[in-house]
């Protein structure tokens, strides 16, 4: 799935074991793509030593309070960049 | 079952962070210098060992080791794992090798 600058989207609530690159805190959140950053090699394969599975990765931008609901400003915004195959269409 | 590993811990309480600056001992610019050497190497046509290795070892320690350790014994043990791993080094050799530095060391 693709999104663009200024989508909705979801981070997936999956746990699987692996070298997962997607933070516990932000995942099953709700943000905004604030950018396309481009294609790369997915970590998830690289850290077996496989490399070729290439995939979209965007930065999503969370309200800090979405994700620690004791966040004082309610302006707080938290970065992350996520590879395509995390994220859904909110 | 949680698959959180130890170096997930955004959010969490986990203390201030240490900033103090220190020089680099002998064995620590060695360890860097192997780590360029593996960084550059091509085993197969792929890297000999890519930093996603690195982190996904280094992650997989367990976290009294992860949190124990300092930075370069985790990159030495990385480094040491990963190249067991892919066949480059065998534990027999490993273990002859430490062995034979021991009796240096120790001058017998």
């Amino acid at each position: 799935m693709s999104f663009a600058a200024g989508e909705h989207v979801r981070v997936r609530a999956m746990f699987p074991m692996g070298h997962v690159r997607t933070p516990f805190y932000v995942r099953g959140k709700a943000g905004v793509i604030e950018r396309v950053v481009g294609r790369f090699d997915n970590p998830e394969q690289l850290a077996y030593g496989r490399s070729g599975d290439k995939k979209m990765l965007y930065r999503v931008r969370f309200a800090q309070r979405d994700v620690f609901p004791d966040t004082p400003s309610a302006n707080d915004t938290i970065d992350v960049e996520i590879y395509e195959h995390w994220l859904e269409k909110a | 079952m949680s698959f959180k590993l130890p170096h997930d811990l955004g959010g969490e309480a986990a203390g201030p962070v240490d900033r103090s600056e220190h020089a680099s001992a002998f064995w620590e610019q060695r360890v860097d210098a192997i780590r360029e050497l593996t960084r550059a190497a091509k085993l197969d046509g792929e890297p000999l060992i890519r930093v996603d290795e690195m982190r996904r070892t280094i992650e997989g320690f367990g976290t009294e080791a992860y949190e124990g350790l300092s930075y370069y014994e985790k990159w030495i043990r990385a480094m040491t794992s990963l190249l067991l791993e892919k066949g480059v080094i065998t534990t027999e050799e490993l273990g002859n090798k430490l062995a034979e530095i021991d009796a240096r060391e120790s001058g017998t």
